[in-house]
């Protein structure tokens, strides 16, 4: 036998938000048919299938000649009263102004960040708003497959081969630009040289983009051969003025004639605006590369994706996908002239560049959805924290405001009134509470923003009339987050009990639910801290990484083309330099240059190494230990490279010498198609990161290479380092007068390695402490208020002869549980997030101290501590009297 | 007032309800146009529909009996009025007179 069908009912709340929005004449008739319809689905496709289809009917109802009009009386009553409902909130907040102020502070320094965050998004959305097609603008990513296997993902890259045949046979497209590296060296007219950076460009730039031309011909510009358009803040640099068509200049891109070549200046466009993706100081032809490219076998190639930046500029938007088909059968086609190789493309909006996923090979920088959505959750969080603790205070006090709300009832007010006027209040706070956090957060803006230095690019933070409206908007919103809760508690409340009997009123209710916030609360609180404290360990942990060498004292200063020997010459004047060596890169600092090391006698014993080309004074500079043979001696002009000196891992690796380090002197090995004699091996160095878990950075090999320095290393011991600067500056200004001295101290940028981790260390502990001072503030408001309950009983113990420290204890057991509890949860997450995921993630990480696991807990109980006694103290020393008297 | 032209839907709509009589009701409506038009009716739709029609004034309602299977809510009946009646003739008119002006029209394989 079927089920009785009529005992299956259709879901409640979807009956109710019918009868919620629905006209009361036409509400029987669609409840009616919907039920008859919901039965019958129940016996044809089962109860699951009918409730889903009851429940997206009753939303399919929702039509205009449904809806129930606003009851013009009921409006016209709301509107009369929010005068009245400004008021009694106005009076509510001066009489407790303690609570008050711990509301508005709460909510200010919460809102703060919140603040920051919307004007971080409204910077990253009003990215690229200037191209007028910007909606039609695509940009053409490509993904690298070797072997089947992709080691990086999609990249904002593609290749030039790709570009030239999606512009010559695809449909679709109205126009494209290709954007290539590297356009970039000193620009030179007469005795000026300035130093300018750019990119090759097509003609098509100027019609897909919307950069406007002061001086010359868009349609013609990056036509022909050699010629360069600037922007006006170039121009003005170069010649102090914009009217400059057809001048020549003469761009030096490095050493050799093929490298210095005259351009003639075709355009002038007007400067970049801040907001655009793509930043540059002027652009190349594109088709200067034909003629000074054409050499170049990879230039061309499929498989040289790196290099090319391509977007299209759609007929319209139907038009993506055919693009993303003929997209695959490129990708078919040209497979077949790379053997191994998978190049697969994709096409990413023109909006999705700045606010979505991060890409590889970025044309400039970008902030990534990852950090955004990482700081949008931390910020909830603390917006929340506040919002929970103005719920809380709210409904513990209840007491105090039912009475008024009984007699507004008695008298005819409605439900909706009440939640009204608790929710008008609550706005009143979170705008007031507007006013501080937007002091607050022009005085943060600026720390912010020196953070990290990509942000200093990328975001303004400037003010601007729709950013004010979001921020009340914020502010309204965030009022009422916090004021729903106490306005449906208030509204639920039954006038003739309270009217009849305080105590009626069920504020024990909800204390279970203002324990929980508590302890949520500190735990967040614990958590922030504890996290804080052990990052900011690891950092100084790999600060002071010991990477087998010594980096005390080295000033690295960066060659920029200039002969080394010159400006050693120079420096070696001074007599704070106590030594200079020469290096092509500077390691334990993230760079790493490989190469493949073959033993010549093995085929298979080969692997890859990482190197740097010194000088013969480089080891004794940075104090490496040789465990046999011998440095590099100095030779001078250019000479075959012949000789290398290997660290104690690659003679461990590899089957040279017995792998004994003495042995493996004079033994020789194949690198880049030369035998290279073994003649020292040195201890072990960190040639990566301090924190790197590549293990490539293990096997190092130095290689005497003193024409390739790009670095000069200077020891120097000063006692007076800005003088110091000065005499090198000085120095340097004689040899090279175009690029400015990039000179920095070896710890230094050690430290400068690790700024990301830096940054969020500040962020980190500026949350924290934002966490910490709203639960401290909650925290505040809960005892004041269950002391100040508690005072007659307080009183009555005194009498009866309790002393002041068992009264304190009586007074402040439930919170210590609390905090106790909340310790108990909020340490043992910590600890296991970061040693399961965290300290997973990075190489050589410093064991998590017991010292920072304890800090944190004994700060916040301290402070939590520090607020319960003196509260408490307070009421435990009243007069049992004056209290009682009363009575 | 709104346009009292008939809509094609409009028509099929108060035909049926002049076809079921008596008992013309949404649901009951819903199904007879499944049945002899051929073409299943949403129920938001026809709903829609019988509220246009009555405000054109072609159809009126009055609520019916309350029934187990409706959850205890009742019916609203829909009749075809006197101005319902006459657009129904008067569309028909149209229509036989454009049909009588057609010489011969036989479907031939193309």
């Amino acid at each position: 036998m079927m089920k009785n069908a009529p005992d299956i009912f259709p879901p409640r709340w979807a009956t109710r938000l019918l009868s919620w929005y629905c006209k009361p004449a036409l509400l029987e008739d669609l409840e009616g048919d919907l039920n008859e319809y919901f039965q019958r689905n129940v016996q044809a496709k089962g109860v699951t299938r009918a409730r889903m289809i009851y429940i997206l009917d009753a939303l399919k109802f929702f039509r205009p000649y449904t809806v129930r009009k606003p009851e013009f009386l009921n409006l016209l009553i709301h509107y009369v009263m929010i005068g009245s409902y400004i008021r009694t909130s106005g009076r509510s907040i001066v009489r407790n102004k303690l609570f008050s102020a711990i509301n508005i502070i709460g909510l200010a320094i919460s809102m703060s960040v919140g603040l920051l965050i919307i004007a971080m998004l409204m910077d990253l959305f009003a990215y690229d708003n200037f191209h007028e097609n910007g909606d039609r603008i695509y940009r053409v990513i490509g993904k690298y497959e070797f072997s089947g296997k992709s080691d990086f993902g999609f990249m904002a890259t593609t290749s030039l081969k790709a570009a030239r045949a999606i512009e010559e046979s695809f449909t679709g497209i109205d126009d494209v630009a290709i954007l290539h590296r590297d356009f970039s060296g000193d620009v030179t007219f007469g005795e000026q040289a300035i130093p300018l950076r750019g990119f090759w460009a097509n003609e098509g730039l100027f019609r897909v983009f919307s950069f406007r031309l002061l001086q010359g011909d868009p349609v013609t510009a990056l036509k022909a051969p050699f010629s360069v358009v600037l922007t006006e803040k170039s121009a003005l640099k170069i010649f102090g003025e914009v009217d400059v068509l057809g001048k020549t200049v003469i761009l030096h891109r490095g050493e050799g004639p093929e490298q210095n070549r005259e351009y003639t200046i075709t355009g002038v466009m007007k400067d970049l605006p801040v907001f655009s993706h793509m930043k540059f100081d002027m652009l190349g032809s594109l088709s200067t590369r034909q003629v000074t490219a054409a050499e170049d076998k990879r230039e061309m190639a499929w498989d040289n994706m790196w290099n090319t930046w391509t977007y299209l500029l759609l007929q319209d938007e139907a038009a993506v996908a055919g693009i993303r088909e003929n997209f695959v059968n490129l990708s078919a086609k040209e497979d077949k002239t790379v053997p191994h190789t998978h190049i697969e493309l994709g096409l990413q909006p023109l909006k999705d560049i700045m606010t979505g996923e991060d890409l590889g090979n970025p044309i400039g920088t970008t902030m990534g959805s990852k950090v955004v959505n990482i700081f949008g959750i931390l910020s909830f969080i603390v917006v929340l924290s506040a919002c929970l603790n103005y719920t809380n205070l709210s409904i513990a006090r209840s007491f105090r405001r039912s009475r008024e709300v009984g007699i507004r009832k008695a008298i005819g007010a409605l439900r909706s009134h009440v939640i009204n006027q608790f929710i008008i209040e609550s706005v009143i706070i979170a705008l007031m509470a507007l006013v501080f956090s937007f002091g607050l957060f022009l005085l943060i803006k600026p720390h912010f923003l020196s953070l990290e230095k990509s942000l200093q690019e990328l975001l303004v933070l400037d003010l601007s009339p729709m950013m004010v409206v979001a921020f009340i908007f914020f502010a309204i919103l965030v009022g009422v987050l916090a004021g729903i809760f106490p306005a449906l508690f208030f509204a639920r409340i039954n006038a003739v009990q309270v009217l009849k009997n305080l105590s009626a009123i069920p504020v024990l209710k909800g204390v279970t639910m203002r324990k929980v916030m508590i302890v949520f609360q500190y735990c967040i609180s614990i958590i922030a801290i504890t996290a804080t404290l052990i990052i900011h360990q690891q950092y100084k942990h790999f600060i002071a990484y010991d990477l087998g060498f010594t980096t005390e004292n080295i000033l690295n200063i960066e060659l920029k083309g200039n002969k080394a020997e010159l400006v050693k010459k120079g420096l070696e004047e001074l007599p704070e330099v106590r030594g200079i060596s020469q290096s092509s890169l500077i390691v334990s600092i993230g760079n790493y240059w490989g190469t493949m090391m073959r033993n010549p006698h093995d085929p298979q014993d080969s692997a890859a190494v990482s190197y740097n080309l010194i000088d013969e004074n480089y080891l004794t500079i940075h104090d490496h230990k040789l465990l046999a043979g011998t440095n590099f001696k100095s030779r001078a002009g250019k000479v075959v490279e012949s000789e290398v000196i290997v660290n104690e891992e690659v003679i461990k690796s590899f089957n040279i010498g017995d792998r004994d380090p003495a042995k493996a002197i004079g033994q020789v090995v194949r690198i880049d198609g030369k035998n290279m004699t073994i003649i020292g091996v040195m201890r072990d160095f960190n040639y990566g990161r301090a924190n790197d878990r590549v293990q490539e950075g293990k096997k190092a090999i130095m290689r005497y290479g003193p024409d390739h320095a790009q670095y000069l290393n200077v020891k120097i011991l000063s006692t007076d380092w800005p003088e110091t600067y000065s005499k090198i500056e000085n120095i340097w200004k004689k040899i090279d007068p175009v690029h400015a001295l990039e000179a920095k101290f070896y710890t230094q940028q050690i430290e400068d390695a690790f700024q990301g981790m830096k940054a969020s260390l500040k962020v980190g502990s500026f949350l924290a402490i934002l966490i910490i001072c709203i639960a401290s503030i909650g925290l505040l408001g809960m005892v004041v208020y269950s002391t100040e309950t508690r005072l007659r009983e307080v009183s009555i113990r005194k009498v009866f002869g309790a002393g002041e420290m068992r009264l304190l204890l009586i007074l402040s057991k439930g919170f210590l549980v609390l905090l106790f509890i909340a310790s108990a949860i909020g340490l043992p997450v910590t600890w296991l997030f970061f040693d399961m995921v965290f300290l997973r993630e990075v190489g050589n990480p410093a064991p998590i101290g017991f010292f920072e696991m304890c800090v944190g807990v004994l700060a916040v109980m301290g402070l939590a501590l520090l607020m319960i006694g003196t509260q408490t103290l307070k009421v435990a020393r009243t007069n049992p009297a004056d209290v009682l008297r009363g009575e | 007032m709104k346009g009292t032209n008939l809509g094609e839907f409009e028509e099929v709509v108060l035909l049926t309800i002049a076809a079921l009589v008596n008992d013309a009701y949404s649901v009951a409506i819903c199904d007879e146009l499944e049945k002899s038009v051929g073409r299943p009716a949403k129920l938001g739709v026809v709903h829609a529909v019988l509220n246009r029609l009555e405000e054109k004034g072609y159809v009126k309602s009055k609520l019916g009996e309350a029934t187990k299977t409706r959850g205890g809510k009742r019916k609203r009946y829909y009749t075809v009025t006197n101005g319902g009646k006459a657009a129904l003739i008067k569309m028909r008119e149209v229509r036989d007179q454009l049909w009588e002006r057609i010489p011969e029209l036989t479907l031939r394989k193309a």
